[in-house]
């Protein structure tokens, strides 16, 4: 009994180490525009607005994705909506963001509680495929919309008008606005997850048919939580849209949401920093590999079989688990890497190959090792 | 006395196979009725009907006079019948006391709320911690219930369904795989709460259920072939050559 509580008690000083360094990674992302005028690098303001971003969509995805078990592979979606929504009142000559940017939120959650309807009603496997052939065909309604630009998309004229509140193509304005919008998010999240409502969604993720039993409409809950989620992440995509200046059916694609899941579970599921590591960690590799090489999936997706392998629950798991080892080979592995293409240009290709080679040995290792476990037992 | 529980000519098919033939059954105010029967005899499909989550094919069930016969699972269990499930299906990532909470929770209102944090909310934690020192496992409140023993699990299993203040509480063999002491605990425990609620007890250790029934029903392919006293049980001709062998011919 000595040990379980001991246990639980450095998982709960873990769990305030990760809560320390999400603080302080929130913290920093506050500073960028600083930082960027410091460096005199305006990239810098415009990589890390992207991420901003996308890290609200991600946030949005764990409550239902990491909170909730429900693997939604349609989330990009509503980025969508949410942009096209901004986009297409625009282009009627509607500017105020007091119009625009509501509307895009109760659209996208209508279109959340439609898709949710539907694919709650399957679970596993059968939930997955449905929210991505329910997303595909949103995707596809943006494709076949001639009247704003089909597949070319549309560019935006004129952004959002705050009526001189904010102005948003003052680009470190946007940046903070973006940057409140996260904390909001994370702090809704946070006490969404530790009430009543939460605490339901949480035990139909671990057995939902033991919650109906004990007296909750369960499917109920969860539709709530997956039209919440469709909001929040409407309003990353209004502000997707409002960044660019453009919309356009690729923001909708499935394969951008098979990114968002991609940075919730290499940032750790069902926690609450989880998304925003995730996100930052993701498209910081993005942007470094891509600079490399456009075949730069090569070498990431070996990196992600890595951290399954060796790093269940992401980034923050490994922070709580206290595997200091893993997270210096993170952060060993990704400078490494940024310093390799500094001092290689071109040569791409060694590294890459041997990081698949790495993973292969990896992977047989981890089963080699659990296969003579098996035999002992 | 009051009937909590009348099942009427329920009948459960699956396929060629039925696995629910013409069972009736009633269940008294404040007794444990058990219902014994041998593997397949359709026990589990028969809780399977009263909670709610099978149809039956024919026949009615009425609790407390009402006719619950079409009502989903979760209005049962607000209507007051409660269950604890054969194999562990408790929240593992919670500790006891969450576990507990969630389902006092369950039956205090609608859960649509946002903001509170429920984990420091009086009405959830008293009641749970109740249900637990109930069971005798107060002392465990705060650990995750995947590190709990499987006795353990069993008896936060019951206190999860106490918590829920049911009228009527369906426990599905209660001592399966537990050793002979955490048994003769668990015989204990349910005599401590005999009483209060009307138990409907399936189980397969005929010391406990000997020791705990007032009345005995005997299932054997879905049907009920005698119901009874303990004593008339042991003695039925039928039942024992269906059933009870030699174990209670002792």
């Amino acid at each position: 009994m000595s040990s379980a509580s001991n246990a639980s008690a450095s998982t709960a000083a873990s769990s305030r180490l990760t809560f320390v360094v999400g603080l302080a990674l929130l913290g920093f992302l506050g500073l960028i525009p600083v930082l960027s005028v410091v460096f005199d690098d305006p990239f810098l303001l415009t990589l890390f607005t992207r991420i901003v971003i996308m890290a609200i969509a991600a946030v949005s995805l764990n409550l239902i994705l990491g909170y909730g078990g429900m693997v939604s592979f349609g989330h990009a979606a509503y980025i969508g909506v949410g942009g096209y929504t901004v986009g297409i009142l625009a282009f009627h000559g509607v500017h105020a963001a007091w119009i625009q940017w509501p509307l895009a939120v109760i659209i996208s959650g209508v279109v959340a509680a439609l898709i949710g309807l539907l694919s709650l009603r399957t679970k596993g496997i059968f939930f997955i495929m449905i929210t991505l052939a329910l997303s595909q065909l949103v995707y596809y309604l943006g494709n076949g919309a001639f009247a704003y630009g089909g597949d070319d998309g549309l560019n935006i004229m004129k952004r959002s008008d705050f009526g001189g509140l904010l102005d948003l193509d003052n680009r470190p304005t946007f940046y903070y606005l973006c940057w409140v919008i996260l904390l909001a998010s994370i702090y809704f999240v946070h006490r969404t997850v530790n009430s009543r409502f939460g605490m339901v969604l949480q035990g139909a993720r671990s057995n939902d048919r033991r919650m109906a039993t004990i007296g909750f409409p369960v499917h109920r809950y969860q539709l709530t939580a997956f039209i919440i989620a469709g909001m929040i992440c409407g309003l990353a995509g209004v502000l997707t849209a409002t960044f660019s200046s453009f919309i356009s059916p690729a923001m909708m694609h499935w394969s951008r949401s098979g990114d968002l899941i991609v940075m919730v579970v290499l940032g750790g599921m069902g926690s609450l920093f989880g998304p925003v590591f995730g996100t930052v960690a993701f498209l910081l590799l993005e942007e470094i590999l891509s600079s490399w090489t456009e075949y730069w999936k090569i070498v990431f997706g070996p990196m992600l079989v890595l951290v399954v392998l060796f790093a269940r629950g992401g980034i923050d798991g490994a922070m709580v688990r206290g595997q200091a080892g893993t997270l210096l080979a993170g952060c060993a592995a990704f400078f490494l890497l940024y310093g390799i293409h500094a001092t290689y240009e071109d040569e791409w290709l060694i590294p890459a190959l041997i990081l698949v080679a790495a993973c292969a040995l990896a992977w047989f290792a981890k089963w080699e090792i659990q296969r003579r476990k098996n035999r002992h037992d | 006395m009051t009937e909590v529980l009348k099942v009427s000519n329920l009948v459960k098919r699956f396929g060629g196979l039925t696995a629910t033939d013409n069972l009736s059954l009633d269940l008294r105010q404040g007794e444990i009725h058990a219902v014994i029967g041998p593997n397949g005899a359709g026990k589990t499909t028969m809780i399977g009907q009263l909670i709610g989550e099978l149809r039956p094919d024919a026949g009615t069930i009425h609790f407390m006079g009402q006719d619950i016969t079409a009502m989903p699972v979760h209005q049962r269990s607000g209507a007051g019948i409660a269950r604890s499930f054969q194999i562990t299906s408790i929240f593992q990532n919670f500790t006891a006391l969450d576990n507990v909470a969630l389902a006092v929770q369950a039956h205090d209102g609608h859960s649509f709320r946002f903001w509170a944090e429920a984990r420091k909310d009086k009405s959830l934690r008293e009641p749970a911690m109740q249900a637990l020192e109930q069971v005798g496992l107060a002392h465990r409140a705060d650990i995750t219930a995947s590190a709990l023993s499987h006795g353990e699990h069993r008896q936060l299993e019951i206190a999860m369904a106490l918590a829920t203040k049911p009228k009527l509480l369906l426990l599905d063999e209660p001592m399966a795989g537990m050793g002979p002491e955490d048994s003769a605990r668990m015989v204990q425990m349910l005599r401590g709460i005999k009483g209060s609620v009307t138990i409907l007890l399936i189980e397969h250790d005929m010391d406990a259920v000997f020791a705990l029934a007032d009345r005995i029903t005997v299932l054997v392919y879905g049907h009920a072939i005698a119901t009874g006293l303990p004593d008339e049980i042991r003695r039925n001709e039928q039942v024992r050559q269906a059933y009870l062998g030699d174990e209670a011919a002792e």
